[in-house]
């Protein structure tokens, strides 16, 4: 507080000026019709909104310029219900601030510490009372008391062990197997090479065996996409080269950073982009990632054709799909 | 009988059963100070009150299942197509329940507000100072609704398991699982096994419809009780001190102002339900992995987070056959984890610095704490450049920019421009400290021209009124501290770093333009 040798003097509380409804009897009348007014028209946005809900038939539709076709029902219900309360709360806020006293009011605070003898007396109590448990005198009470009340109130989460099974080898494993067949999604239909043209792309997934039920949980692994372009574009190392066939080559869908659909195919550049945070992938350079987030390039799927000449997988995934988690290895 | 008498019997009728007369009286006028930046809570409060009524109105009619049903309700495109009976029943409220939809819209509208509504108060009582001593747990307290807020949203907006809804949730999956040794696990226990499995929508539907709302209810009860308890700061003004409140009473100006405005938030949000569409689900179409709609946004309170996760460099540690994905733990949980717990602790913090122990229910101009509203202004600029690259792929779309150049401009802006904005933010301050002092000094500019006998011409200033005055000069103005690293006999203080490091710090918050006092004006007297 240097400053403070001779700071300006506070003037006060300025004198309170009348409003014209305070002094004016017609005035107030006036105000009083104002407010009246705004709570009738709340009283006619309900009539608006219980007639829309009776009269106005639920599936007609009406075009609204920048709104386009609109339920009729549920706008003129909607604009009811705005009616109704906003007039009510308009005329609340003007009858307060037109009839109602305005005279601003002065109450004192108190700091919120109480009287020294008070704080003393209060703060000897608590050590004494604590002094007679002798918490502080008897270490093995205290330490067997931590222990059991730490315990008791952290084992009931083992109560939620049943949530969910372990993940056991679940995150690194998909329905692919060496032979599985590529089928279209949706469709269901093997795929052969002469399907695609260059240029093209394909979702597919495994077909599925006798019997077996499609699952989210399945379509969350095993979602594969197909690519083709022409075989001289590959810049893959002869193994991966031999992953593809005909210059169709399979990816895993699902991104490797936080597992969306990677599903924007750029034709010219070709590049496939995930939608969420844009990791973009280089097709030719077996989905190696050229920007954004994602750490790793997409799984190739090894394919080739079966002797009727539909797609079918070389083998299973070489790793994990998906996003990351701590027990993958690569 | 008079409606007074009515409420007077009312009144008696009461006390004989309760005995409240004493507690009533004194509460029924408790004087609250006017200000249109102390409504920006009571937004939220509101909101929140609109969402607990149209979220039981959405219970009546959605299944929070994930069981695979065949559409048949009144929306044709989707007829014939497997769904969840999430999905579906969603789709039921919004085409076959009347006002269904308007309620869905009105939810979710509230939603956005009360989001809005908290961050907006929480500024306020940022830059205003309101949360030092002794309001430091109401600060707390409210730094948990906003991210219990975040949460409660995320959930909500996932229910209706659409695609783009599933995708959220996906992300949300990668994060789970991206924790390191128990990721995978959490995941499970989570999913009642692997994505997307069938547990997890009415889980948090439980979540959402019950506990959150539970922890709401008891923490918002919490923090008005407080302010109610600690009476409500008011801004600096003649009359106004560190020892009084000057305002209006509760009964009537306040129950009727107070009241007035609830309705008034409704209507808004009533008007916006009726209006603009929002969240249109069906166009999504039902949840499933192996798809994704470009241009894919979460609600606007998780956008930072969506745009610090898309800026993230690729990092991933591989060793000893496992892998921590630094890309989604950094912008995922460690950024926002020392954000918000930097938030909590702020009063503590800048006590410490000040080492100021007082109470205080005059609030600051925010000119007159310059560093901690540049340190305000700089946290907001953080924020808002992670918000725009959560929208990169639109701004690039929309304006034909490239997305590459937007995201590498966020990294390097997210590191480079909070500091700038710290530093403009502080001198602005100084400006605004030295035109007040003008302004006392030598009056307002009138704009009369005044020509003078030789030919000069000089502006009329008039001098301001000791009200604004007073408003202007009231602020203190502390000195820096001083520690000493050792005593007169050499003893070294203890903790003689951090200490120094308070001494800075200190010496950089006295950086004030001097306010005006009684010898300023009395010079000015003898020219």
């Amino acid at each position: 507080m240097s400053k403070d040798i001779e700071r300006l003097s506070d003037p006060g509380l300025p004198e309170h000026i009348h409003r014209k409804a305070d002094n004016d009897p017609r005035a107030a009348k006036k105000a009083e019709r104002q407010v009246a007014i705004l709570f009738s028209f709340s009283v006619v946005g309900t009539l608006l909104f219980i007639g829309s809900y009776l009269w106005i038939p639920s599936k007609k539709f009406i075009f609204l310029p920048a709104m386009g076709d609109t339920n009729a029902q549920q706008l003129f219900l909607g604009l009811g219900l705005t009616l109704a309360t906003l007039f009510i709360g308009l005329g609340a806020i003007h009858w307060a601030k037109t009839l109602m006293p305005d005279n601003e009011v002065i109450a004192e605070r108190h700091e919120f510490r109480s009287e020294e003898i008070d704080r003393k007396d209060f703060v000897e109590t608590v050590k004494t009372q604590a002094g007679a448990a002798g918490l502080g005198r008897r270490p093995l009470i205290k330490r067997t008391l931590g222990i059991a009340l730490g315990l008791v109130s952290a084992s009931p989460l083992l109560l939620l062990r049943d949530l969910g099974p372990l993940p056991k080898k679940s995150l690194e494993q998909t329905s692919w197997e060496k032979g599985t067949r590529l089928v279209t999604d949706p469709g269901n239909q093997p795929i052969k090479a002469s399907d695609l043209e260059v240029g093209a792309v394909a979702q597919v997934l495994p077909e599925l065996k006798p019997n077996e039920e499609r699952t989210l949980n399945n379509i969350g692994k095993d979602a594969v996409l197909l690519i083709r372009i022409r075989p001289e574009e590959f810049q893959l190392s002869p193994e991966r080269l031999s992953w593809t066939h005909e210059g169709i080559i399979a990816f895993s869908k699902i991104c490797t950073h936080m597992g969306c659909a990677v599903a924007l195919y750029e034709q010219q550049t070709k590049h496939l982009l995930c939608p969420c945070h844009q990791s973009t992938f280089d097709v030719p350079r077996a989905a190696k990632v050229i920007f954004g987030p994602a750490a790793r390039p997409l799984p190739q799927l090894a394919i080739t054709v079966d002797a009727d000449g539909y797609l079918i997988a070389q083998k299973p995934f070489s790793e994990p799909v998906g996003p990351s988690f701590w027990e993958r290895s690569s | 009988m008079s409606t007074e008498k009515k409420v007077g019997a009312v009144a008696n009728y009461v006390d004989e059963r309760t005995g409240a007369a004493k507690w009533m009286k004194k509460n029924l006028t408790k004087v609250f100070p006017d200000h249109w930046s102390f409504m920006l809570g009571e937004v939220a409060l509101y909101s929140f009150i609109i969402l607990l009524l149209t979220g039981v109105f959405l219970t009546f009619w959605f299944d929070p299942s994930q069981r695979e049903v065949l559409y048949q309700g009144g929306y044709q495109p989707l007829s014939g197509i497997k769904m969840s009976a999430a999905y579906a029943s969603t789709l039921n409220i919004s085409f076959d329940i009347r006002g269904g939809l308007l309620m869905r819209q009105i939810h979710h509208w509230a939603a956005l507000l009360f989001m809005a509504a908290i961050v907006a108060h929480l500024m306020r009582v940022f830059f205003t100072g309101a949360f030092r001593k002794p309001r430091e747990f109401n600060w707390i307290i409210g730094i948990g609704l906003l991210t219990l807020g975040i949460v409660e949203g995320f959930l909500g907006y996932s229910l209706p398991d659409d695609l783009l809804s599933g995708t959220g949730i996906r992300i949300a999956e990668a994060i789970i699982q991206a924790i390191p040794v128990v990721g995978s696990y959490l995941a499970f226990f989570a999913f009642g096994g692997p994505f997307p499995g069938e547990a997890f929508i009415p889980r948090i539907f439980t979540v959402h419809v019950l506990l959150l709302p539970g922890i709401f209810l008891a923490l918002i009860t919490a923090h008005l009780m407080l302010v109610w308890y600690q009476k409500h700061t008011q801004y600096p003004g003649p009359g106004r001190t560190e020892k009084n409140v000057v305002g209006y009473p509760l009964m009537p100006v306040y129950m009727a102002k107070a009241g007035g405005f609830f309705f008034i938030v409704f209507g808004v949000t009533a008007f916006l339900g009726a209006v603009a569409s929002i969240n249109p689900i069906w166009l999504y179409g039902p949840y499933t992995p192996a798809q994704i709609s470009a241009g894919s946004q979460p609600d606007w309170y998780m956008g930072w987070l969506d745009g610090l996760v898309r800026m993230s460099p690729p990092l991933e540690s591989h060793l000893f056959n496992h892998t921590i994905s630094w890309n989604i733990l950094i912008p995922g949980l460690i950024v926002p984890g020392i954000l918000f717990t930097g938030m909590a602790l702020y009063p503590f913090i800048e006590s410490w610095l000040t080492n100021d122990k007082r109470e205080h229910h005059l609030l600051d101009r925010p000119r007159n704490a310059p560093n901690r509203t540049a340190l305000g202004a700089m946290s907001l600029t953080f924020m808002l450049v992670t918000l725009l690259n959560g929208g990169n792929d639109l701004l690039a779309t929309h304006f034909a920019l490239s997305i590459n150049e937007i995201t590498w401009m966020s990294r390097i802006g997210v590191l480079v421009l909070p500091p700038i904005a710290f530093v403009i933010t502080k001198r602005l301050c100084l400006s605004l400290q030295r035109h007040d002092r003008d302004l006392v000094l030598h009056g307002r500019e009138t704009g009369r021209l005044q020509l003078m006998p030789n030919g000069e011409f000089v502006e009329v200033h008039e001098p301001i009124s000791a009200a604004k005055a007073w408003i202007l000069t009231q602020h203190e103005q502390p000195a820096a501290l001083e520690f000493v690293s050792e005593d007169e006999r050499g003893v070294k203080a203890p903790k003689g770093a951090l200490n120094k490091l308070r001494a800075r710090m200190s010496a950089a918050a006295v950086e004030q333009v001097p306010r005006v006092d009684g010898n300023d004006l009395k010079e000015i007297e003898h020219h």
